[in-house]
């Protein structure tokens, strides 16, 4: 079991390059002239796209390191390749938006980037702890980050909130660590695997256990009932930020949580027996996720604020990839990582909107801000409306065919209520979606706007739009290689 | 060769792209005459193949979808059926791409124009070269958009965007229809494949197959503009004359009867559906050649004659004649785009009159249009050695050899009227004395040549193609080349004799339109209006088109929109009455848990520590305590699922 110490480097070579790079962005930052801050943005995308390039020569690999705590397989390489490319978006989307809003700050490009090492390492863990220290990097960086716009009240009351709510989580998450490991005696997931497989009897602090992982991972996805911190820290917080928040913590904490269920706890259809029964707490995660869709889409039929908007969509979004962990079958994991690529794509698209129209007068975050632009910009709308469409799940998009997945995976497992949930969702979900449309196609503008967009975000923009239709209408590359990622599950 | 197939719909997809994206006014009409011709070339390359003898091929692209037992491929079946739609997509396409050149030349938005017509050819190029049904929904419902796009092109007047969205409103009962049936499909054969499905067609039930084949049907005459959803199809003739010429005559329409030919192996297990295919063609052929008889719009006299002659299609099918159908698509996309397109012409000489009391007597001051309007007149009314005579014969034929008596009685009244109406429009446009207005009268000019010139090679073409893929009657070229699809079998021959009674029964008929129309508008001009008086009734019907409009919009309109309404003040009372409800409730909660807050949680915390509490005080001055209340719900959502599962 033990890895030679070059081999143990060469598997976090990818978070090692951004560890070194953000390390190095604070120490300098204060000899940056305000001038020239915008360097170190260009810097950190560079950093990125390097890091992404060093994860090719490691793919086929299948590496141990640090005493069992990170692996190195297809599974982690997918999901790395994933967060880096949205942080490489999220962070070509500040450029103009820092600017705009005036925290042109190093640290800011440094904490996104010890963020990603964060959710990077996440989808890597192979053991509780590493799993919960890689989630307090990436929860740390994300309390300051909330809190970046400090002389906006919303802003700073965003990250407290965030702060406040992450940490009482975080002692939610280790209390359940700790009762595992107190029945285990191991935190090593397949350890604690093996250990379960020797049981006859489950005990009930198992059981307690796990609904304090699934409180706690719930907080991290914004599952109902621990989603009540989203729609205020997605709102203040400065909005790639919160774009990052909604893509990369949440598809990182995702591939964590599928790893703990399938390796961990050996998560199968035979948990979901009959309610007494100890071993079926299966239902629990059919509850969350039900409930979730449910609350996320009728929550967000009412708002005014864009931001505030997604957020509750975005509790949404998470209820639409529970149900693939429901499933609980290969096709259901295939299911949830081809919702989260496609998730990913529309998401921070949706958000790129909001920030390519934010400019001096107007954060671009209400939904009156989006009257008109069809007019002056139809490029942005036509945008729009794929994102809107994929988000949905309307065909030829990347969202439909992730929701035909979800859903064929619940059908499949005799899980029809979820899916029959999870369709009627779909369909109150086009309600708000369809509003900025409106607002966007149908509505004039109070006064006119002339955005200053520049040429990284329309970059962005145009990619998000393109891989969403591109997934859309030629998906099969993608289901290959989730298809082998999911292999070390079965 | 054929392996590059996937070619041909993808350059006009990448002409759309192009012109919709880089909307450059003078190199647009290039750009979108070029891949429409490469296209027609590619097109025409897979043709000569297929005639050389080459195998039906599947060019499988990639897989689109795979769920369970669900299996889509993005895949193209080239065949003799296929082979035939693609030569006049593309070339009757081509020629209409090259028309628009000219007549579109001063429209400001021509970039859209072409960039809306490249991406309708690449979508009607999908639906037939589709290898499934699913995959042909796409391309169906694609030209149903970009049909949608184009009436409405000039979406500034309100007539245009009107006549927009009713040929999409309707258009979509059908298409509820045929994605019913293509639901069926799948329960039934576990497959949307053609190549699955019709093999085993037999293995599902007679009851099932009608089904089936009545839903696909619904779509069809949605498409193709059959009773009783034809109502679009001259409300459609507000969108730009090619546009009418390509989409609303030669291509689109078509679609449907396309569908049926293709799907001949389920309708011939399903007679009931056969006999309503039949009786639905004939009833519109008729009903609509009346229509057109009174029609007043050089443009609508041509749209309800598509119409009718739509109709002789489904009766071709509906008889188990689908080579007669599929040869008679093939004329008819000659003769009607040169007919649409001539308009076309005469409109433009005309400054934009399209109403034929206001012509007359343009023979002479547009020469080259006249010549091809006449072929093309001579060609649909059946007047041999022309195009439409051979294909509308072998129709009748077919109608006669099935036994269908009424049926070919009432095709053969059809086929009188419509050399009646087509004589009709065709002498007071171009003969008699000019009616034509004095302010359009000195603008009066021939067209460019980018117009003549596609009016002369559908001139030709309608003038030949008859003879030459379908002489002799029954067992012509086209006949052998589509007999492995849809090769119906046709049973015993007619006697010699029987075919030439029928075929003088055609001609007289046609000839007996001709006269009349020649008796009415040449030589006594005074018949037209004593008839309107004698039957003053009938002349009213007619010229209300049967007051089917009126009657959709009192039984069927106002009853949804009252409904609508009633829906509407639904939402108004009971759901935004709940929403205020719930935003209600939300606040009493707020309020509860503000008082839980200052009572029992603060009295734990003052219990506790006063320096927790002066912390709890701080954040509770910043954030009014939500903070907590977060809290408490996360730990009550512990609590509940601990007692649900855990005790």
């Amino acid at each position: 079991m033990t890895t030679p110490p070059a081999l143990s480097l060469l598997v976090i070579l990818p978070e090692s390059i951004l560890t070194l790079l953000a390390s190095f962005i604070f120490v300098v930052e204060p000899f940056v002239p305000k001038k020239k801050k915008a360097w170190i943005g260009r810097l950190s995308v560079v950093g990125l796209l390097l890091s992404g390039l060093t994860i090719i020569p490691l793919v086929g690999r299948d590496i141990t390191a640090f005493a069992g705590m990170i692996t190195l397989d297809a599974y982690a390489l997918l999901f790395k390749g994933i967060l880096l490319l949205i942080a490489a978006a999220v962070v070509t989307l500040s450029f103009r938006y820092v600017r705009v809003e005036k925290i042109e700050i190093g640290e800011y490009y440094g904490l996104i980037l010890f963020a990603t090492v964060g959710a990077m390492l996440l989808a890597a863990s192979t053991d509780l702890l590493s799993i919960y220290l890689s989630l307090e990097l990436m929860s740390i960086s994300f309390y300051v980050l909330a809190a970046f716009m400090r002389k906006d009240p919303k802003s700073v009351e965003s990250g407290i909130k965030y702060f406040l709510t992450g940490v009482f989580t975080s002692g939610i998450i280790l209390y359940g660590i700790a009762l595992l490991y107190g029945m285990a005696g191991t935190t090593h997931l397949g350890a604690i695997s093996a250990y379960l497989s020797s049981q006859e009897a489950i005990s009930p602090l198992y059981v307690v256990a796990i609904i304090l992982l699934i409180a706690g991972v719930g907080f991290k996805i914004a599952a109902v009932p621990f989603h009540m911190w989203a729609p205020d820290v997605y709102e203040g917080a400065p909005t790639p930020v919160t774009a990052f928040l909604s893509t990369g913590s949440k598809i990182a904490v995702f591939a964590a949580f599928i790893r703990i269920l399938m390796t961990g706890l050996h998560f199968d259809p035979s948990h979901f027996g009959p309610l007494g029964d100890l071993k079926n707490w299966g239902w629990l995660l059919w509850w969350v996720a039900a409930l979730t869709m449910t609350f996320g889409n009728i929550a967000a039929l009412t708002q005014t604020n864009f931001k505030r908007l997604l957020a509750y969509s975005s509790i949404a979004q998470s209820g639409y990839l529970l149900i693939g962990l429901v499933a609980a079958s290969e096709t259901g994991r295939i299911a949830v990582l081809i919702y989260a690529i496609a998730y990913a794509l529309m998401t921070l698209g949706a958000f790129a909107t909001s920030i390519l129209l934010c400019d001096k007068n107007s954060r671009g975050d209400q939904i009156s801000d989006f009257q008109g632009v069809a007019r002056q910009h139809p490029a942005i709308a036509a945008a729009f409306v794929i994102f809107a469409l994929s988000l949905v799940g309307i065909p030829p998009t990347a969202g439909f065919i992730g929701k035909l997945y979800l859903f064929n995976a619940a059908i499949q497992e005799g899980f029809y209520s979820l899916a029959v949930i999870g369709i009627l969702n779909s369909v109150v979900s086009l309600y708000y979606y369809f509003k900025i449309i409106v607002a966007m196609y149908m509505e004039e503008a109070e006064e006119e706007r002339v955005l200053s967009v520049s040429r990284p975000e329309l970059a962005v923009l145009a990619a998000m739009a393109i891989g969403t239709l591109l997934l859309g209408l030629y998906p099969e590359a993608m289901i290959r290689m989730v298809m082998t990622s999911v292999q070390i599950f079965s | 060769m054929l392996q590059l197939v996937w070619l041909i719909p993808l350059l006009p997809l990448a002409g759309a792209t192009v012109n919709g994206l880089w909307r450059n006014k003078q190199f647009a009409p290039l750009i979108a005459v070029g891949t429409a011709s490469l296209s027609f070339l590619m097109a025409s390359l897979v043709f000569l193949a297929l005639m050389r003898g080459e195998p039906t091929v599947t060019v499988h692209l990639y897989e689109w979808m795979e769920v369970g037992s669900f299996h889509i491929d993005i895949a193209f079946l080239v065949d003799p059926l296929s082979a035939i739609m693609l030569m006049v997509v593309t070339g009757v396409g081509s020629l209409v791409h090259i028309y628009s050149m000219g007549y579109m030349h001063d429209d400001d938005g021509s970039p859209r124009f072409f960039s809306y017509l490249n991406l309708f050819m690449f979508f009607m190029l999908v639906l037939v070269l589709a290898d499934n049904y699913l995959l042909m929904f796409v391309g169906w419902e694609g030209v149903g958009l970009c049909s949608y796009l184009l009436i409405g092109f000039w979406y500034q007047r309100p007539a245009a965007a009107d006549a927009g969205k009713k040929a999409f409103i309707v258009n979509r009962i059908g298409d509820a229809g045929f994605l019913l049936g293509t639901f069926t499909l799948f329960t039934t054969y576990g497959s949307l494949r053609y190549a699955d499905i019709f093999p085993q067609a037999g293995i599902a039930t007679e009851a099932t197959l009608t089904i089936i084949t009545l839903l696909l049907f619904i779509g069809a005459v949605g498409k193709s503009a059959q009773i009783p959803l034809y109502v679009w199809l001259p409300d459609a003739m507000e969108g730009p004359t090619p546009v009418s010429a390509l989409i609303h005559a030669a291509t689109m329409v078509t679609a449907g009867v396309y569908m049926v030919a293709r799907s001949n192996a389920l309708y011939l297990l399903a007679p009931f559906s056969m006999e309503v295919v039949a009786v639905i063609g004939t009833v519109t052929a008729l009903f609509a050649a009346t229509i057109a008889l009174v029609q007043t719009d050089i443009k609508r006299v041509l749209a309800y004659s598509t119409v009718s002659q739509l109709g002789f299609m489904f009766l071709a099918c509906g008889v188990g004649a689908f080579i007669p159908a599929m040869f008679h698509l093939f004329t008819h996309a000659f003769f009607k785009g040169l007919l649409f397109l001539g308009a076309g012409s005469v409109i433009h000489a005309c400054s934009g009159e399209q109403d034929i009391r206001k012509m007359g007597g343009l023979a002479r001051a547009i020469p080259t249009t006249h010549k091809t309007f006449l072929i093309g007149t001579i060609a649909i009314a059946g007047l041999p050695p022309l195009a439409g005579f051979w294909s509308k014969d072998e129709i009748l034929a077919a109608t006669f050899q099935s036994g269908h008596f009424a049926l070919f009685g009432a095709a053969l009244l059809a086929a009188t009227l419509t050399a009646f109406y087509m004589f009709r429009l065709l002498f007071l446009t171009f003969y008699g004395t000019s009616r034509v207005l004095p302010e359009a009268l000195h603008h009066l000019h021939e067209s460019p040549q980018s117009m003549t010139l596609p009016l002369a090679i559908l001139a030709g073409f309608s003038a030949v193609i008859g003879l030459l893929v379908g002489f002799p009657p029954g067992r012509g070229w086209l006949h052998h080349f589509l007999l492995p699809v849809a090769g119906a079998e046709t049973g015993h021959h007619l006697s010699l004799s029987t075919e030439l009674v029928l075929m003088s029964l055609s001609v007289f008929a046609a000839s007996l339109g001709l006269g009349l129309a020649f008796l009415f508008y040449i030589k006594r001009q005074a018949l037209p209006l004593m008839w309107t008086e004698r039957v003053p009734g009938f002349y009213r019907t007619l010229c209300n088109k049967y007051w089917v409009d009126e009657i959709y919009d009192a039984m069927l309109i106002q009853p949804l929109k009252g409904f609508s309404h009633l829906l509407w003040r639904f939402d108004q009372v009971v759901i935004d009455g709940l929403v205020n409800f719930s935003g209600w409730i939300t606040l009493q909660e707020g309020e509860a848990s503000s008082i839980v807050d200052r009572s029992v949680i603060d009295g734990l915390l003052d219990g506790l520590s006063s320096s927790l509490n002066a912390c709890a005080g701080f954040l509770r001055r910043l954030q009014t305590g939500a903070v907590q209340h977060y809290f408490l719900v996360m730990v009550a959502g512990v609590v509940a699922f601990a007692i649900i599962f855990a005790v």
